[in-house]
This record gives C-alpha cells, structure tokens and sequence, in this order.
C-alpha cells in the first residue's frame, strides 16, 4: 500500500522547550494509528505541526508525494487533511447544517453544500438535528458534529485528536464504531488518544511519544508490553 | 436520507434577491418623495446625517459584526474618504460623484493596506491597531498644507443642481443611493459564501482554517470593503458642509457611533446596523436642535452601556432573529 504521510526529522520548539525532536513517521494509505502518551509528551504538538496550526521548526512533511511545509491550515485541510479538536470547537451562531456546509463552501463544493452537508450529517446520525445550533446538542452529538465537518472535506487523512475526552463507555463505543467506518471507506485515520479501550478496539499500529521523542512503534499489543512503555505510563520500577 | 427534509433545507441555498431590492428602492423612494412634499431644507439636512451613519454603521458590521473584528478607527476611513474628495477636486477639478468612487478607491486600499498589516492580531490588539490608524491619519492631515492643514478646506458648491430644487436636496439623493447600495452589499456579503466564512472566523478562527476556510484571505477582503464603504460614507462629508477641518472629519462621534449602532440594533445582521442608525442618528439629531449637539455622545454613550447590560444582541436580538 501507498505512503500517505510522510514526517521526516519534524522538530518543535517553544522557547528554550524542545516539544518535538526529530520524529519519523510514515503512514500507509488506509492504515488505522494510535498515537499515545503521557500528558505533554508532544503527541499534540506533533499533529499540530502536521495539521499546519504549529510551523514545525525542522524536517519535512508530505501528503500523497506532496509537501506540506509552509502551507496554512486551511491549504492543508483543502488537500485533504482534516483534524478534529480535543474540545469541540463548533461555530456557535450557525446551526449544525451550516457548520457542516462552511467547508464545502469552500472545497469547491458551494453548489450542492446542502445536500452533501446533509449525507455527512446522516452518516454521524445528526440529520434530524441540522437546523438545531450546536449548543443544543448533547457532548458525544458534539463530537459527532466535528466528524461531520471533517468528512465534509472528503479527507484523505483524519486527525482525531483526543475525541473522545469526557465520554462515557457507551459514547467511547459509538465514535469508536464511526472511526472505523470512516477507515472502512478508505479514510486514513491519526487517533491520539488516553482511553487505551478505545485505542487497542481501534488501532492496526500503535505509536508511543515520552519527552518529544517516539519511543515505540509497532502492533498495540506487542508495545504495549514493552517495558519503556509501561515505565513512562507508570513510572520507572 | 434523514427525518429532516432535505427540499425543505435545499431552499436555503437560493437566497431571493430581487424582493430586497424591489423594496430598498421602494422604501427610498418613499422617503424621498415624503422630504419633497414637506419641502424643508432642513429635512434634507437631518435625513443626510441619519442616511451617513447608515452608510458607516453598515460598513463597519462586515468586519466588526460578521468577522468580530472591532474596529475603532471608523473615523479615520471616513475622513481617509473626505480628504480624498477634497484632493480629487483640488488636483483634477472632479465633482461630488467621481470623488466618491475615488474615495471608494482610496480608502479600500487602506482598508487592504490596514489589514495585511494589523489582521494577525486579534481582540483588542487589532482594535488599538485601527485606532493608532486614525491618529496617524489625523497627524498627517494637520500637518498636510494642500489639504488645508489644520485649518481646514472649504468647497464651494453650487446653490442648485437642476432639476433638483437645492443642492441639499440633491446631496441628500446621493446619500440616500449610497445607503440603498451599501446595506444592499451589506445583506448580499451576509447570505454569501464570504459571509458565511466570516461567521465562521468570528465564532472560531482556529476552527475555521482548520475547515479549509482562507481565513486571511477573507478578512482582508472584509477590511478593503469595510474601508472602502466608510470612504464612500465620508465623500460627500466636505460638500454637506462645505468646509473640512481634521477636528469635524476625525471626530470621535464617527468612531464611537460606526460601533454602537449596529451593536444596538443587531450587529452580524445586514438590518442591525440600518435599525441602530435610524434610532440613534435620528435621536442625536433630535438632541442637537432641542437641547445642544454637545450632548450627542453623553446620550449614545448611555444608550450603548444600558443595551450591552439587558440587550447585548441588541433590539433584533428581542425578536430572536440572531
């Protein structure tokens, strides 16, 4: 299968702070990544710089073959990378159809916005609610709306960011079960993730970040018995 | 397909145009023909001021009420547009008419010069930034001799311009045209895609780009408009008058009235800023002829404190059309 992304080398730094520092990755099309770690491990930081809201300060970045450095959010997302946020950032004044029809405005998709906004919404089963405003809606309907919007772009790659923060068991199921019929339909999927249920359901591959490094990379179950692993969850024995 | 009707949602795409249109022009019309019967010039005289902060109220919301960007340098477009028609005159002898569409010209370049510099900032920062515009502007005008300096510019304009019966009456019709075209870009920016992306940027700009919305590209698009609007509001300014000085142009009325108004009748609604102008102009006018101009701003300045506190989404809020 086709490489889809490319990091080469990505490095971060805030200050004096080195977030990131020389990470690797390379992403077949279709493939399903957990990306994990403790608290201010860089995992963030790393889909920040690939997502363009953070100008990464080395390496190289490309989507199917092309380079993404020096390309703004909104250029990036219009080449087909989508992300959603930890917290729902829905656009508050408009409804859940508008939400979902802003980037199809502008994806060169204005002509039928509305009734594609209305195929991404019934695919997060949102429909009966597109003339509500999202503040209506319930937190997993949230998260389920930000899906939308990122569907919406027809993403070759997806960028779920700790979607599933704050859910309970039974709404971890339901985005875990979206995420997988995404990928089902050919969506590379990025997952970070604390909620290791939800990883290990969801993963093909899993990547683990300590201290701005990648430390592990492999098939969950086998890192996830690494010893590092479980030293910097736990602490060193 | 869904519970919700999708022929029913397919309508929003097309937004009817022609009625709007149909009754601005009917509505200005009735106006016009109302001051005609009653005759005074004096009518002409208030219903311009009214008309002038229609025009900047209007221009200031596709930028402050659709993209959230406050901008506290209004008057400093608006008088960008006054001198310019004063300069068109001076150098090329050019009348009212094409000195508004040089005005239009000039000051939505500074809108887009203003923009590329100032938009990476946001909340207050942008807003100081435009209000630092309007100093400097004002600076150089004072000390600008060809433009008379802090003396101030006369126009001499003539009595009448047939057929109309004076030339208030006819310098009213050009405000009341401006005012008719600019809410109707106004509604046309709300209902566009540029609208739409600018609500998006004003409920979440991370959010927005992240959507693929080209937010700079938008705002800039919104600043070269918005300025280029409150050009065409202060055009006609010096010829209304017939004489300019940097106080009456850069004054602080502009700058506190473009950001009240639509925040008191609806901002982020094309007929938010036209409620808000009506209301307060037509009061300040009312002030200024019974009791003093002095108390203008006193009066605005209450209205906006007590609408912030028990109407912050302003008189449209009431009826739930925002």
């Amino acid at each position: 299968m086709s490489i889809l992304l490319k990091a080469e080398r990505v490095g971060k730094r805030f200050g004096g702070f080195v977030a990131l520092q020389e990470v690797d990755l390379e992403l077949r099309t279709g493939e399903r990544l957990g990306l994990i770690g403790p608290n201010g491990s860089g995992k963030s930081t790393f889909v920040n710089c690939i997502s363009g809201d953070f100008a990464q300060h080395d390496g190289q970045v490309t989507l199917a073959g092309q380079p993404l450095n020096g390309l703004k959010p909104n250029e990036r997302a219009r080449r087909g990378l989508a992300r959603t946020f930890q917290l729902p950032q829905p656009f508050n004044s408009l409804s859940v159809l508008e939400n979902v029809r802003i980037p199809l405005l502008f994806s060169g998709a204005a002509a039928e916005a509305t009734p594609r906004a209305m195929e991404c919404l019934d695919q997060v089963e949102l429909g009966p609610k597109a003339l509500k405003l999202p503040r209506e809606l319930t937190q997993v309907e949230q998260r389920r709306l930000e899906l939308a919007r990122a569907i919406a772009l027809r993403p070759q790659l997806l960028i779920a960011d700790e979607a599933m923060a704050g859910l309970s068991n039974a709404e971890v199921d339901e985005i875990v079960a979206l995420l997988l019929r995404l990928n089902g339909q050919g969506v590379t999927i990025i997952m970070i993730e604390h909620i290791m249920r939800a990883v290990t359901a969801f993963a093909e591959r899993l990547i683990v970040f300590v201290a701005g490094r990648k430390i592990a990379d492999g098939v969950p179950r086998e890192v996830l018995a690494l010893r590092e692993v479980e030293d910097a969850y736990l602490g060193k024995q | 397909m869904s519970a919700t009707t999708l022929t029913d949602l397919r309508g929003a795409d097309r937004i009817r145009h022609l009625p709007f249109w149909l009754g601005a022009v009917g509505v200005a019309l009735a106006v016009f023909l109302a001051l005609r019967l009653i005759g005074n010039e004096y009518g002409y005289y208030a219903g311009y001021f009214v008309l002038q902060y229609v025009v900047l109220a209007s221009a200031w919301n596709i930028l402050g009420g659709y993209a959230g960007y406050v901008n506290f340098g209004a008057a400093g477009f608006l008088a960008a547009g006054a001198y310019t028609a004063i300069v068109v005159r001076k150098a090329f002898g050019f009348d009212l008419i094409p000195g508004i569409f040089c005005a239009a010209v000039v000051t939505g370049l500074l809108g887009l010069g203003t923009g590329y510099l100032t938009l990476r900032l946001r909340g207050v920062y942008f807003s100081i930034a435009t209000l630092c515009l309007a100093v400097v502007l004002q600076t150089l005008v004072v000390n600008w001799d060809y433009v008379g300096g802090s003396r101030g510019a006369y126009v001499i304009r003539p009595m009448t311009i047939p057929p109309f019966a004076s030339y208030g009456e006819y310098i009213f019709l050009v405000m009341l045209v401006l005012a008719v075209i600019t809410v109707g870009i106004a509604r046309t920016v709300e209902v566009s895609r540029l609208g739409r992306g600018l609500q998006a940027i004003r409920d979440n700009e991370r959010a927005a780009e992240a959507v693929g919305v080209p937010t700079l590209r938008l705002k800039l698009m919104a600043t070269a408009l918005c300025g280029a609007l409150m050009g065409v509001a202060g055009a006609p300014l010096p010829y209304y008058s017939g004489y300019l000085n940097p106080d009456a142009a850069f004054s602080l009325a502009f700058a506190v009235n473009a950001i009240a108004m639509p925040l008191i009748g609806g901002a982020g609604t094309w007929a938010g800023p036209v409620i808000g102008a009506v209301l307060l102009a037509s009061l300040q006018q009312a002030a200024t002829v019974t009791i003093s101009s002095a108390l203008n701003l006193w009066i605005v300045g209450w209205i906006l404190v007590i609408f912030v506190t028990i109407a912050p989404r302003g008189i449209l809020g009431w009826f739930g059309k925002r």
